[in-house]
């Protein structure tokens, strides 16, 4: 291919003359030339030498002609037929520049920020609690009629979201524990009560730790899959074209994943205990020389089996926050797959900030029972 | 007649295949400077492929392709990517950006390839929008805001950015309304004369083929089994050929190209 001559333009007195290669991919080399050029009078511009043309070269052509013709009046000569042509096209299709509406500033843009997110919130809230409501209406309605409940649904998410979660439970629980024991381990042989170290770990792992971890992690793992997953079929329309089949999205897609959780997160929170209390064991026998025979009777005449019933009593609750957020945000999802990413990271951070929320509920609500 | 014309696109014996199944098999096609092609073949007949094998997307099993003088598939990156600055891609769906506005979309290669200060390229972005014939207020506007028919014009607008001089277009016109379809199908022709492009059209609206096309390949039996302009089609001695040219559609199409042609002309 042809090397193309480079564009140039110069100004002598009412004659500006421009020429070489006006193309889009040239312009950038002329274009503070061009700006640099300011009306004074009448002036004419000689495209003779112009020796290739798109529509960058034809825009700033355009531009020119504008700028100058405020200082008088502007005549284009020597441009080739065809260009002349293209330079007609661009000047008609040059869309009118319309300024952005002033939006407010400074406080008032701040106040504006505030009040919107205000009103947002508000609306979010209204719409989470009415999909709240709506999934548990469903939930129940579906345990009367059980032959409705889309079982393999179910159990895949039960799957997913319980037996593929076991070893990274299994896993936190067991450091809890050691990490439990230490910190204990220290703290108490200062007093000379390391054997208490058995209701420190047996308490604390069974009523809040195992199974407030356990949500973390599973609001971490399956509330974000379910974000993803159902904000990815709204996006494919696929829970607009259900609703037009007569199927209920909540019904198909909610109740299976809420219920899976609900089922499913017991067991995870009772693995992620006795790999605690394991790990707690290991730790005070290592450390402080309390053999499993002593850890084991202490537990049983020491921590009453309420502990354990308080924290297993929790993990349904939580499943339905989990559940209900990831499912919730999923269907907020509008438009795009940026959409998609921003919900999801929404749903674990609401899901885990929820959880924590409903378990501080929970310590005051067992403190005034006395439990 | 025929020394004059210059191959901006030359492909000769391409062979594709995906696994056992052969989709061409020694297909020779050239596109001259300046025309409309459309190319047209039954479902299956590998006429996307043969579009995405041209523009790199896709690796033939064997075949030479020439792209304004670059052998595409054999030439060093830096000559493949200049190669690919002077042509523009509009896919079937508009595969435009999600997450970006349709003027930042149209911007994108610009931002890419070319060295221009913000506000010249928002102009130049600007001007492209409105030469696809969308209203300036689509330019703020996510593609998921916009209907079907303004989602291909703004993949239109993008294929534009660099002023290329081959545009390749799939299926253009596919689930837009007559309406919209015949709008963009006189928006693509006044463009090819405006800016003097060679378009690339992979189509099955006869319409199209009708309205605007200058030449016509048929893509059947793993190769171009004709080309040639569309009134010469209806000779030629091909069952699927013969089907999709003389057709009711086809005649009906006939009818209203010829009109459109006439009025165009008067």
């Amino acid at each position: 291919m042809n090397a193309l001559p480079p564009p140039f333009v110069s100004r002598d007195a009412g004659v500006v003359r421009i020429g070489g290669a006006l193309l889009t991919s040239t312009i950038g080399r002329i274009e503070n030339d061009f700006a640099a050029l300011t009306a004074e009078g009448d002036v004419v511009i000689d495209a003779a030498e112009v020796s290739a043309f798109d529509t960058g070269g034809a825009w700033m052509l355009a531009d020119l002609k504008t700028r100058l013709g405020v200082g008088g009046v502007v005549t284009v000569q020597g441009l080739a037929p065809a260009y002349e042509a293209l330079l007609a096209n661009v000047e008609g299709a040059i869309p009118e520049s319309d300024e952005d509406p002033e939006g407010p500033r400074g406080v008032m843009a701040a106040l504006d920020q505030f009040g919107r997110k205000v009103v947002h919130a508000q609306e979010a809230v209204i719409s989470f609690n009415g999909f709240l409501g709506e999934t548990l209406v469903r939930i129940f309605y579906l345990l009367l009629r059980p032959w409705k409940l889309r079982w393999a649904s179910l159990v895949t998410h039960m799957q997913d979201a319980g037996l593929h979660a076991v070893p990274i439970v299994a896993l936190m629980g067991f450091l809890i524990g050691i990490v439990l024991a230490f910190q204990g381990a220290t703290q108490l042989q200062r007093f000379g009560a390391e054997v208490f170290v058995v209701e420190l770990i047996s308490i604390s792992v069974l009523r809040e730790l195992g199974i407030l971890l356990t949500a973390i992690i599973v609001a971490g793992r399956s509330g974000s899959a379910f974000t993803a997953s159902v904000g990815s079929m709204k996006v494919q329309e696929e829970i607009d074209a259900m609703r037009t089949l007569g199927l209920d999205p909540i019904e198909v897609l909610v109740v299976p994943r809420v219920l899976a959780l609900v089922l499913v997160l017991p067991i995870l929170g009772f693995v992620a205990n006795l790999c605690g209390l394991f790990g707690g064991a290991l730790m005070s026998w290592i450390d402080l020389g309390v053999s499993p025979g002593m850890f084991l009777t202490r537990l049983y005449d020491n921590t009453g089996v309420w502990h354990l019933a308080v924290g297993m009593i929790k993990a349904p609750f939580f499943a339905v926050v989990i559940g209900v957020v990831a499912c919730w945000q999923a269907f907020q999802v509008r438009g795009s797959s940026t959409s998609v990413g921003q919900r999801t990271t929404a749903s674990v951070v609401q899901g885990i900030f929820l959880v924590i929320v409903l378990d501080a509920m929970f310590s005051i609500f067992f403190a005034q029972m006395g439990i | 007649m025929t020394e004059t014309r210059e191959a901006v696109i030359k492909v000769r014996g391409l062979r594709n295949q995906f696994g056992r199944q052969v989709v061409h098999d020694n297909l020779d096609l050239d596109v001259w400077r300046g025309e409309v092609l459309g190319i047209v073949g039954g479902s299956g007949t590998g006429k996307s492929v043969l579009l995405r094998t041209i523009v790199g997307l896709n690796k033939p099993a064997k075949g030479s392709i020439e792209v304004l003088g670059v052998d595409v598939l054999n030439a060093p990156d830096i000559e493949r990517r200049e190669v690919e600055t002077r042509w523009g891609v509009a896919f079937q769906d508009g595969a435009l950006f999600s997450s970006l506005s349709v003027l930042n979309n149209v911007m994108a290669p610009m931002r890419e390839h070319l060295d221009l200060s913000p506000a010249l390229m928002k102009a130049l972005g600007e001007l492209k929008i409105s030469m696809v014939g969308l209203p300036p207020l689509a330019c703020g506007k996510l593609p998921s805001e916009l209907s079907g028919g303004m989602r291909k014009r703004a993949a239109l607008a993008r294929a534009l950015a660099l002023d290329p001089q081959i545009v390749f277009l799939d299926e253009p016109t596919a689930g837009l309304d007559p309406i919209g379809a015949a709008a963009y199908d006189e928006l693509i022709g006044e463009l090819q004369r405006a800016l003097g492009l060679t378009v690339f059209m992979v189509t099955h609206d006869l319409d199209s083929l009708y309205a605007i096309c200058d030449r016509i390949a048929v893509l059947a039996e793993k190769r171009v089994l004709v080309e040639g302009p569309i009134e010469g089609m209806t000779e030629v001695d091909h069952p699927w050929v013969q089907e999709y040219f003389t057709g009711p559609r086809a005649r009906a199409a006939q009818v209203k190209g010829q009109a459109t042609g006439q009025t165009g002309a008067g």
